[in-house]
Formats: structure tokens, C-alpha cells, sequence
């Protein structure tokens, strides 16, 4: 058996990387721990739910430098079937968030077939056309509502015990699975599988060219992609008792990718503190109508010419860390 | 009248008429993605915003200075082409050694804040503009009823299409922009001020846009959402007919426009899906796309 070479430089860097990551994730665990008390709960709900979607989108352009512009797609339509599952058939919570979940893998497997036939610039326009052709579904069939929506989808007891009407309880069971979630895809990212998915973003050629299906691992990570942000749609439905077509439209889309820009592409806590900036400020701005679409046009704009790295990037660069 | 499989031959050209207008706008807007995409190597998001912007532009010349359709189907190309100048002065020209990525959401980002700063002005509901005088009322052929306007607009959206192609692919400034296409550090070798080509280049590909919006002022109305719906159906016919051939993204662009609107006759839950419909088909069988070169 060959021996495996391994440089010490780098088992320093990678157990800096894992002390600086644990110091993150107890602040983050911290943080929403404590929120509750002075902050409203269903306003955090919508953070971390947002968050979760944020991440699982980052996987996808973050790691394998895949740009999605459709994943509304799989957050509305598993909010749909969750929603429909918990209120025309009554299921409880974690079946509904289980179908819902599911509902997005399978749109995922679809979508991410098609989209990885082309690359770059097309990988990105196939999935905004992809979206915005369920979108048009959405608008049509009858178990969405059309412009309705799902409304007043009963919250249920989990498992049969806990009672989610309560939003503390509610607040609770929503942290603990997107950090748990969060801590799936951290997993993920820093797995062989994960070190894989970075070459195919850094040079695709030479990953193939090293005997690895990249068509396999890309498929794989956009399903596992679109899985997490449905699991986050899910959530969502049952958080606000709401599914509807906002969720599907392709301005969900361009919410996913502000989020994760502002945030820090590629990076592990980005999405969450993106999530927070941009949902605070869409509450804040809600009266302002309009205002809110050229706000976040003007912070597309800057964060391009002027801080790729997005704030948890820049904050990274400043403290000689990775986050 | 007569009836072609059930249907009334009214219905029927009527709406391949319909089909062809929207082919035009298909036509115009991929053929000016496609030029962009060939010099700058971005996605112009902000394509869709611009098409607005052009039919807004039109609107607002006729109501505070009285300016006419003949005039704005000048004026309007270049007062928007120029505002495209300004943006690829202003903040394109920085992304030319990014991943394509930036150029795609910097373009989100300006199309986001066009179209919201004309709602605030303008609100959700279209204005309406009137059909000019010299193309109103329409005549019969027979089989259908033919809107002066309607077959103005086909045949003028034809002729630009072709006068595009024509410039690009036979005449001397059109090999410069392919060869830059294709190699702009050499093009610069011999001389040629390539900076300023893909600057010019970007405000032609905008102006295109806004042509097309005073073209659809008077058949639709003109409203701040206009242009975003219809831009990613655009992204989907430049999918299916791929950003290669300038030719290519013109045909495709007519035939879309037909398959749709006999889509609206003969089944018309799916008349606007069956772009996306066929994209899929495409991918599935030719995935570089009807006129693409590999990807």
C-alpha cells in the first residue's frame, strides 16, 4: 500500500479552519439561543429559514461554482406540498416537511438533469427558465390556489407532542433542524465528496481529466442543493401557515443569490448573517413599496464592484481566518 | 371562412399573426443578447429593463413633447443606446476579467433597480399608446383580417434583423467585432481600438432592445414589468437556439414566435409554457442547443 504523504502545513491549516469553525458555529448556536427573549420569533424563523435556503444555495455556487438562478423552484414548490399535505390531507408536521423535502429532491434530479448538459452562462439561464415554467404551473394547477395561495395551513403537533401552534415551540423545532442542517452541509463541503466538488470549481478539465465524473458529482450537489432549500421551504410554509406563488416567482430566486453575495460566497457562515441583513431589511422596508426592489438592486451592484467577498468574506480577510 | 382541422382560419392566422409579432420581439431581444454575449462574454440581465425603458421612453416623448412614433423609432434607440454606453462605461467594463457569474448578477441588479424605480413613478398598471395614424385600421386578405400595424411591425422587425446579420457577418466593421469575438488581444495587435468596439458593441445590443420596445408600445401597454417576464422567456429561446450564430438566433426567434401562437389555437392551457417545453427538448437531444456550437 502507498503511503499518504501529508503535509504538516496543511494538518495545522485544516485544524485552524475546524477550531475557527467551532468558534463560529457556538457564537451562531449562541445567538439564536438567546434571540428569542428580545427579538420576535417569527421573525428569526424567517431568518433561519432563509438562512437554511441561503446555504443550500451556496453549496451549489459557493463550492462547485454552479450558478442557479431558479431556486425558488424547490423552496415554493416543497412550501406547496407541505402545505397541501398538512392542510388537505391534515398529515402532521414532519410528514409534511418530510413530502415537501421530497418533493424537492425529485424537481432537483429533474431540473439539475437538464441544467448540467450545459455549462456556464446556459447552466444559468436553464434553471431561471426552468423556474419560471413551474411558476406558470403554479399559476394554472389547482392544488397551489393560483393567486390565493395555500392559507391557514394548520401548524399541527410534532410528533404527536409537541404543539407547534405554540411559536416558541415552533421557533425551537425550526433551529434545531437548520442547524442541524448547517452542520449537514458544513459536513458535506469539507468530506472527500466535498474536495471534490471545489476542483470541479476551480478546473473543471483537469477534475475529469483526473478520472473523476464531474457530470455524477454535479448532479449529486445540485440535488443535495435543492433537497436543503426545500426542507427550508418547507419549514417556511409551516412557520408563516402560508404557501404561495412569492415563494415560486423568480424574484425569490435573486433573494437566494443577494443573500449568499451579501453574505460571502463560499462561505460557511455567510448565508446566515446575508439571511438576517436582507430579511431585517425587507420587514423594515415593507411600507416603502417599491423601494426595497432598487435597494436591493443597488446592493447587487456594490457588492459586485466592490466587495465580492461579501461582509463574512471581508471579516474572514480582516481576522486572518475562514469562516 | 374557412376551417383548418376544427378551427376557423380567423382564429388560426389571427394568432399565428400574434405568434409572429411576439417572434419579432424574440428575434430582436436574442439577436441583441447574442451580439453582447460575443464581445463582452455577459448575460445581459438588464435586457429585458432596457426593452421597457424603450417603450417607456416612446411614451413619454409622445405625452411631454409631443415627439411621434416615426421620430421615437430614431430617437429612442439612441437616447437608450447611449444610457447603455453608460452603464458599460459605468460599471461593465470592470468585469472583464470576473467569472461570467458577476456579469449576470451585476445586470440582475441594474434590471432590479430600473424596474423599480419606474413602479415608483408608475405603479404596477400599463400606458396606453396610440397606434400611429398612418398605420391604423387594417385589411382583409380573405382568409383573415391584417392590422396595418401588426404587419408593420413583422416586416420592420425582419428587416433590422437582417440588416444586423448582414452588418456583422459581410461587411468590413463586422469581421473586426468577429475577430474580436474571437481574439481581442490580437485584434488589438493590429491596431484597432477594441475597448471602444465593445463599448459601441454594448450600446448597439441595448439600442436593439429598446427598438423593439417602441415597437411593442402600441401592442401592449407600457408598464414597469414589461420587459422582466419576457426577458427569460428570451433566455430560453437563446438556450434552444444557442448563442453561436447571429442567423441562428434570429430563425429561432420567428419560429418560436409561431410555435407559440399555434400552441395558443390548438391547446391553450400550455401556449405559455411550450417555449420552456421545447428547451427541454432541445437539452435533451441537442444539448449544445439547434445552432450552437459545442458549449
Amino acid at each position: 500500500m502507498m503511503e499518504r504523504v501529508v503535509d504538516p502545513l496543511l494538518i495545522q491549516k485544516r485544524r485552524e479552519a475546524s477550531v475557527s469553525f467551532a468558534i463560529g458555529f457556538a457564537a451562531l448556536a449562541g445567538f439564536f439561543a438567546v434571540t428569542p427573549f428580545v427579538m420576535y420569533p417569527v421573525f428569526l424563523m424567517q431568518v433561519l429559514c432563509f438562512a437554511l435556503f441561503a446555504c443550500a444555495f451556496n453549496l451549489l455556487i459557493g463550492y462547485v461554482g454552479l450558478v442557479s438562478f431558479g431556486h425558488a423552484l424547490y423552496f415554493g414548490w416543497a412550501s406547496y406540498f407541505s402545505a397541501y399535505t398538512a392542510k388537505a390531507w391534515g398529515w402532521p408536521p414532519e410528514a409534511a416537511i418530510l413530502t415537501g423535502t421530497a418533493a424537492a429532491a425529485v424537481l432537483g434530479v429533474i431540473a439539475g438533469g437538464l441544467a448540467i448538459r450545459r455549462q456556464g452562462i446556459y447552466f444559468a439561464m436553464i434553471t431561471l427558465a426552468l423556474a419560471q415554467m413551474m411558476y406558470l404551473v403554479a399559476l394554472r394547477v389547482k392544488m397551489t390556489g393560483g393567486e390565493d395561495g395555500i392559507q391557514a395551513v394548520p401548524r399541527g403537533r410534532l410528533f404527536g407532542t409537541f404543539d407547534l401552534a405554540n411559536d416558541m415551540t415552533m421557533y425551537a423545532v425550526v433551529a434545531v433542524v437548520v442547524l442541524a442542517a448547517f452542520l449537514l452541509i458544513y459536513r458535506i463541503i469539507n468530506s472527500p465528496f466535498g474536495e471534490v466538488l471545489k476542483a470541479i470549481r476551480e478546473n473543471e478539465l483537469r477534475t475529469v481529466s483526473l478520472g473523476y465524473k464531474t457530470e455524477r458529482y454535479k448532479l449529486v450537489a445540485f440535488v443535495l442543493s435543492a433537497t436543503l432549500a426545500g426542507l427550508a421551504g418547507s419549514l417556511k410554509a409551516l412557520v408563516f401557515q402560508l404557501a404561495s406563488l412569492t415563494d415560486v416567482h423568480w424574484t425569490m430566486s435573486g433573494d437566494v443569490v443577494l443573500m449568499t453575495l451579501l453574505g460571502g460566497l463560499g462561505t460557511v457562515f455567510g448565508p446566515f448573517v446575508g439571511a438576517f441583513c436582507v430579511v431585517a431589511m425587507q420587514n423594515y422596508l415593507a411600507q416603502s413599496g417599491q423601494w426595497v426592489l432598487v435597494i436591493q438592486g443597488v446592493i447587487f451592484v456594490v457588492c459586485v464592484l466592490l466587495f465580492r467577498r461579501g461582509i463574512v468574506g471581508e471579516l474572514a480577510s480582516y481576522l486572518r481566518v475562514k469562516l | 371562412m374557412f376551417e383548418i382541422f376544427g378551427i376557423p382560419s380567423q382564429a388560426l392566422f389571427g394568432q399565428l399573426l400574434l405568434g409572429l409579432i411576439n417572434g419579432s420581439f424574440y428575434a430582436l431581444l436574442s439577436l441583441g443578447l447574442a451580439v453582447i454575449f460575443g464581445m463582452l462574454n455577459i448575460i445581459n440581465f438588464t435586457h429585458g429593463a432596457q426593452y421597457m425603458m424603450g417603450a417607456f421612453c416612446a411614451y413619454l416623448l409622445l405625452q411631454y413633447l409631443g415627439i411621434n412614433y416615426w421620430a421615437a423609432l430614431i430617437i429612442v434607440p439612441i437616447i437608450i443606446g447611449l444610457f447603455g454606453i453608460v452603464i458599460e462605461r459605468l460599471f461593465l467594463q470592470h468585469l472583464h476579467k470576473l467569472d461570467h457569474l458577476y456579469g449576470l448578477i451585476l445586470t440582475f441588479g441594474l434590471a432590479l433597480i430600473i424596474e423599480g424605480l419606474f413602479r415608483n413613478y408608475y405603479g404596477s398598471s400599463g400606458q396606453p399608446y396610440q397606434v400611429p395614424e398612418a398605420l391604423r385600421g387594417g385589411r382583409n386578405l380573405g382568409f383573415m383580417f391584417l392590422p396595418n400595424y401588426r404587419a408593420w411591425v413583422i416586416a420592420f422587425s425582419l428587416v433590422v434583423c437582417l440588416a444586423t446579420w448582414y452588418a456583422i457577418e459581410r461587411t468590413r466593421l463586422g469581421s473586426y467585432l468577429r475577430a474580436a469575438t474571437e481574439n481581442p488581444t490580437l485584434v488589438r495587435a493590429f491596431g484597432i481600438n477594441v475597448p471602444r468596439m465593445v463599448t459601441l458593441t454594448y450600446g448597439f445590443g441595448v439600442a436593439l432592445a429598446a427598438l423593439a420596445g417602441v415597437m411593442a408600445a402600441p401592442i401592449y401597454n407600457v408598464s414597469p414589468q414589461m420587459g422582466s417576464d419576457l426577458i427569460i422567456v428570451v433566455f430560453a429561446v437563446v438556450v434552444i437556439g444557442g448563442m453561436g450564430s447571429i442567423m441562428g438566433a434570429i430563425v429561432t426567434g420567428f419560429v418560436l414566435g409561431i410555435v407559440e401562437g399555434l400552441t395558443k389555437v390548438f391547446f391553450p392551457e400550455a401556449s405559455n409554457t411550450v417555449i420552456f417545453g421545447i428547451m427541454i427538448v432541445v437539452l435533451l437531444l441537442r444539448p449544445a442547443g439547434l445552432f450552437g456550437r459545442t458549449a
